[in-house]
C-alpha cells in the first residue's frame, strides 16, 4: 500500500496539468469554432447591422430576408450554383471512389502488366500540386475546344491518385487472398469478384476515399475559376468569389456572400458531424500503412 | 466468420492449383476493365496535360516580319523559363511563399503534433468533442474560409483589427493574416491523423514506460512522437507541396485589400501570366518549375525521413 502514497502526493500538479490540458484543448476548440458562430451570426443581419453591431452579437433577426435576396439575386443563379456543387461533389465523389476502388484492388490482389509502373505513375501523381496541373489542363482543354463546360471541371476532378493509393492499402489490409481465391474456383469472374466480395470488404476505406474527394471536389476552386466563364455552370465557391469581388463597390452584396457562404458550410459540417464514426475508422485503417 | 469456412478449404485447394499458376497469369479483360477508367485519367488529366504544357512552353507568340499575318508561335527553346527565373515579380512571389512556408508549417504541424499528443493522453475527457471541433474548419471551402477571416479582420466589422497592435490587412500584416488562415484550416484535420496514428502505439510499450518512472512529457516526446515519425513526415510532405501552390488565400484577400500584388505567390503569377497577361509560354513554364519544385522539395524530405529513421 506504500505506493498509493507517491501517487497521492502528485495529485495536486497532477490535477493543475490535467487543467491546463482542457485549457489548451479549449482554447483550440474556441480558434476553431469562432469564426464558425461568427458566420451563423453575421448571415442573421441586415447591412447597416453588420458594420454596426459587435461581431459575435445578434442585431435585428434578417436571416430570411437575407436569405430570399440571395435566392432572388440574378434569377436565381444561387440555386443553380447548389446544383452545381452537389452535381460535381455528388457525382465526382461517387465515380470517383469507386474508380480508385476498381484500381487499387487491382493494384493490390491482381497481376496485369505494367502494374508496378502504374502504381510508381500514381505515386508521382500525388505529389504534383493541383495548382500546378490547372493551368496545363486549361491549355489542353482550349485545344480540344471544351473549355466552359461542365466536363471542363467534371473529369480532372475525378482523378484522384492519393485514393488510389489509399484504396490499396485498405484491399491488401481487408481482402483476404484466399476469399479470392476461392471465388475464383466457384468460376466467379474478376468483375463479380470485385463488386460481389472485394468491394463490401472494402467499404469503410471507401466510404472514407468518397468522403474526401467530395469535400475536396466541393471546396476546389482553381480549377472552375481558369475553366468556366458562365455563370450558369459555377459552383458555389466560385460565384460567391465573383459577389465577394463586388462587395467593396456594393455593400448590398455582404450578406448575400455571407449567407450564401453559411449554405456553402453547412452541408459538409453535417455530413463530418454525422458520418464521424465512418471516416475516424477509414483514417485509422490508412494510416497505419 | 462465414468467409472464413470457404476460406480455409480454399487454402487447401490453393496448394494444387499452384500447378496450374502460369496459365492464370494471362491478364483476363475484367482486370483491364478495373483498371482502366484510372489509367485512362491518370493519362488524359495529369500526364498528358503535362506533357502539352512542356511543349507549349518552347513556344512564343510573336508577330510577323510585317505583323500581316497577325501573332504566329515561334519556337524558342527555353527562353521562357529564363524569362520567369530572371522576373523579379518571379523572385518576389518565391520569397512570400518561403516566409509562408517558414511560418506556417512548425505553427500548423506543431500544434496538431501537441493537441494531438494532449488529447492522447490519459486525463483527457470528452476526447470526440474536442477532436471534432478542431477538425471542423478542414469542412470549410477555402474560399469561404478566407472570406470569413477577412471580415473578422476588417475594421469596423471584426475585432481582430482593433486588438491586433498591426492592421492584419496592411502589406506588413498581410503575411501573418495568411498564416493564421492557412493553420485554422488544416490544424484540426493534421491533428486526427497524428492522433489516430498515436492510438496505435501498443499499450504495452507506454504501460512500461510509465512503471520505469517516465512522466507524461518524457512519454510524449521520447516514445510516442518517434514512434508515428512515418505519419509526421508523411503530413510535412503534403504540407510542403500544399503551401507552394499558396493561391486562394491570396487571390481572394485581394478583393478586400490593396496589399495582395496580382503576382504574390508563384500560383497567382502563372494565373497572372495565362490570364491577365495571356502569355501561355510564360505561364506553362512557370506552372512546370512550380511542379518541378515542388516535386524536388518532396524527395527532399522524403530522403530526410528515411535517414532519420536509419539513423536511429
Amino acid at each position: 500500500m506504500s505506493s498509493t502514497s507517491p501517487t497521492r502526493g502528485a495529485s495536486p500538479s497532477r490535477w493543475m496539468s490535467r487543467g491546463a490540458v482542457h485549457a489548451l484543448l479549449g482554447i483550440a476548440a474556441l480558434y476553431s469554432v469562432l469564426p464558425l458562430i461568427w458566420l451563423l451570426t453575421s448571415a442573421t443581419k441586415s447591412v447597416g447591422d453588420f458594420s454596426t453591431t459587435g461581431a459575435f452579437e445578434l442585431g435585428d433577426w434578417n436571416l430570411w430576408t437575407n436569405l430570399g435576396d440571395l435566392f432572388a439575386e440574378e434569377d436565381g443563379v444561387f440555386l443553380s450554383w447548389i446544383r452545381n456543387s452537389l452535381l460535381y461533389a455528388g457525382l465526382g465523389s461517387v465515380l470517383g471512389a469507386l474508380i480508385c476502388a476498381a484500381c487499387g484492388y487491382a493494384i493490390a490482389k491482381l497481376d496485369f502488366p505494367g502494374r508496378r509502373a502504374l502504381f510508381a505513375v500514381t505515386l508521382a501523381g500525388v505529389l504534383v500540386p493541383t495548382t500546378a496541373l490547372a493551368l496545363p489542363l486549361y491549355l489542353l482543354a482550349s485545344e480540344l475546344r471544351v473549355v466552359n463546360t461542365f466536363w471542363a471541371v467534371f473529369i480532372p476532378l475525378l482523378t484522384n491518385p492519393f485514393g488510389v493509393y489509399l484504396a490499396r492499402a485498405y484491399a491488401e489490409a481487408a481482402v483476404p487472398d484466399e476469399v479470392l481465391e476461392a471465388a475464383r474456383m466457384d468460376g466467379s469472374n474478376e468483375l463479380r469478384t470485385f463488386f460481389t466480395i472485394a468491394l463490401p470488404m472494402m467499404r469503410p476505406g471507401v466510404v472514407t476515399i468518397l468522403l474526401f474527394q467530395f469535400v475536396g471536389i466541393w471546396n476546389n476552386f482553381f480549377l472552375p475559376l481558369v475553366m468556366l466563364t458562365d455563370p450558369d455552370l459555377f459552383p458555389m465557391t466560385l460565384g460567391l468569389f465573383q459577389w465577394s469581388a463586388r462587395v467593396s463597390q456594393f455593400p448590398q452584396y455582404t450578406p448575400l456572400v455571407v449567407a450564401g457562404s453559411l449554405l456553402a458550410v453547412v452541408p459538409l459540417l453535417l455530413a463530418f458531424v454525422v458520418l464521424q464514426r465512418q471516416w475516424r475508422s477509414g483514417l485509422a485503417a490508412g494510416s497505419v500503412k | 466468420m462465414t468467409v472464413l469456412a470457404p476460406a480455409d478449404s480454399a487454402r487447401e485447394t490453393a496448394g494444387t492449383a499452384a500447378t496450374r499458376a502460369p496459365r492464370r497469369r494471362r491478364t483476363s479483360p475484367a482486370t483491364l476493365l478495373l483498371v482502366a477508367p484510372f489509367a485512362l485519367l491518370l493519362t488524359g488529366t495529369v500526364l498528358v496535360p503535362i506533357g502539352y504544357a512542356l511543349y507549349l512552353s518552347l513556344f512564343t507568340e510573336r508577330l510577323s516580319g510585317l505583323g500581316f499575318e497577325g501573332p504566329r508561335d515561334v519556337f524558342v527553346w527555353l527562353e521562357n523559363y529564363g524569362e520567369v527565373l530572371t522576373d523579379a515579380a518571379f523572385h518576389d512571389s518565391v520569397l512570400n511563399v518561403a516566409a509562408y512556408a517558414l511560418l506556417h508549417i512548425p505553427l500548423m504541424l506543431g500544434g496538431a503534433l501537441l493537441l494531438a499528443l494532449l488529447l492522447d493522453g490519459a486525463t483527457v475527457r470528452l476526447r470526440q468533442v474536442w477532436s471534432l471541433a478542431v477538425f471542423l474548419p478542414y469542412a470549410v471551402p477555402g474560399v469561404i474560409a478566407v472570406l470569413i477571416w477577412t471580415y473578422l479582420y476588417s475594421p469596423n466589422i471584426g475585432p481582430l483589427n482593433d486588438v491586433l497592435p498591426w492592421d492584419p490587412l496592411g502589406s506588413a500584416g498581410v503575411l501573418p493574416s495568411i498564416v493564421n488562415m492557412a493553420t485554422w484550416q488544416w490544424m484540426g484535420y493534421n491533428m486526427i491523423i497524428f492522433y489516430t496514428a498515436l492510438r496505435t502505439v501498443p499499450r504495452e510499450v507506454l504501460e512500461s514506460a510509465r512503471v520505469d518512472g517516465a512522466g507524461p512529457v518524457r512519454t510524449a516526446l521520447g516514445i510516442k512522437v518517434p514512434m508515428i515519425r512515418p505519419t509526421v513526415f508523411v503530413a510535412l510532405i503534403f504540407t510542403v507541396i500544399g503551401s507552394l501552390q499558396l493561391f486562394t488565400e491570396p487571390l481572394v484577400m485581394r478583393n478586400f485589400t490593396g496589399s495582395v500584388t496580382s503576382t504574390w505567390t508563384p500560383s497567382l503569377y502563372v494565373y497572372e501570366a495565362a490570364f491577365i497577361s495571356n502569355d501561355y509560354g510564360r505561364a506553362a513554364a512557370a506552372s512546370l518549375l512550380l511542379a518541378v519544385a515542388s516535386a524536388l522539395l518532396s524527395a527532399l524530405v522524403m530522403r530526410l525521413s528515411t535517414r532519420s529513421g536509419r539513423s536511429r
